[in-house]
């Protein structure tokens, strides 16, 4: 159960190899890329920043709130900070279980949480243009810890996903992962 | 007084012009040091989007303000 940031490219090959359990029959992962585009601009490339100390154990608690909401044998997250080009991985979550239908449920939990409250950013870079750090500007509100909540996303975050890209499938946030 | 040491991100990072400072103010939470330092730096910012956080922790926005805290104030988060 390890939540990390890091300045260097992600190996998720050995990022999964932390999952193996031999009471696991299901890894499932979920892997946030760098795209080109956002909101109809094209993106060169992001540069990610984290509040490193507030991250790490914002990120530790959401991976042991989900052990204790789903039957897990391990999960692991790896949020990448810098400057990161087009088709990078920006965000790696990974969790094994005994059956898949919990792999998915918490695999999908943990990178929408993350989303909801890391203190991590990203600031879009651009073409023949000033850098920009990008807001939700459809549901622009205050982090919410993962130890304050009652555990469940609240309604408005399913309205402001943009489900973008190939990986899209958050509810939160402008998604380059 | 009290002295409070604050540390930027993002786009208040940007807007402030400085990563950190510390400053020595009257404010008594977090809540009243924003105001004081929204008014200083005329920072583009709506605190009920932004969350605070004391001593690398999340923090109440009306919890009491300590001597030598160190407090960051968190715009929207964008991870991912």
């Amino acid at each position: 159960m390890d939540f990390e940031l890091s300045t260097e490219p992600l190996d998720v090959g050995q990022l999964r190899k932390r999952l193996q359990h031999p009471s696991a029959g299901a890894l499932v992962d979920f892997e946030g890329w760098v795209r080109d585009h956002n909101e109809g601009r094209r993106v060169e490339r992001l540069e990610y920043e984290a509040y490193t100390a507030l991250a790490l154990k914002e990120g530790q608690r959401i991976l042991e709130a989900a052990k204790e909401r789903f039957s897990l044998r391990a999960a692991c997250a790896v949020h990448r900070t810098g400057l990161l080009e087009i088709g990078e991985s920006a965000v790696w979550v990974g969790v094994s279980s005994d059956h898949r239908a919990e792999g998915f449920e918490a695999c999908r939990w943990i990178i929408d949480r993350i989303k909801m409250s890391v203190p991590v950013w990203k600031r879009e870079h651009y073409a023949g243009a000033e850098p920009e750090w990008v807001a939700c500007h459809a549901c622009t509100h205050a982090v919410e810890p993962v130890g304050s909540l009652g555990q469940e996303l609240s309604e408005d975050h399913s309205s402001c996903g943009d489900d973008q890209g190939a990986s899209g499938h958050h509810r939160h946030g402008h998604v380059h992962a | 007084m009290t002295t409070v040491h604050l540390q930027y991100f993002s786009t208040l990072r940007s807007q402030v012009g400085l990563g950190e400072e510390t400053v020595v103010t009257s404010a008594r939470t977090p809540e009243e040091l924003w105001g004081e330092l929204e008014t200083r730096h005329r920072w583009n910012a709506r605190r009920a989007h932004c969350a605070v956080a004391v001593n690398d922790d999340f923090a109440a926005w009306d919890s009491p303000l300590r001597d030598q805290d160190r407090v960051v104030f968190l715009t929207p988060v964008a991870g991912g």
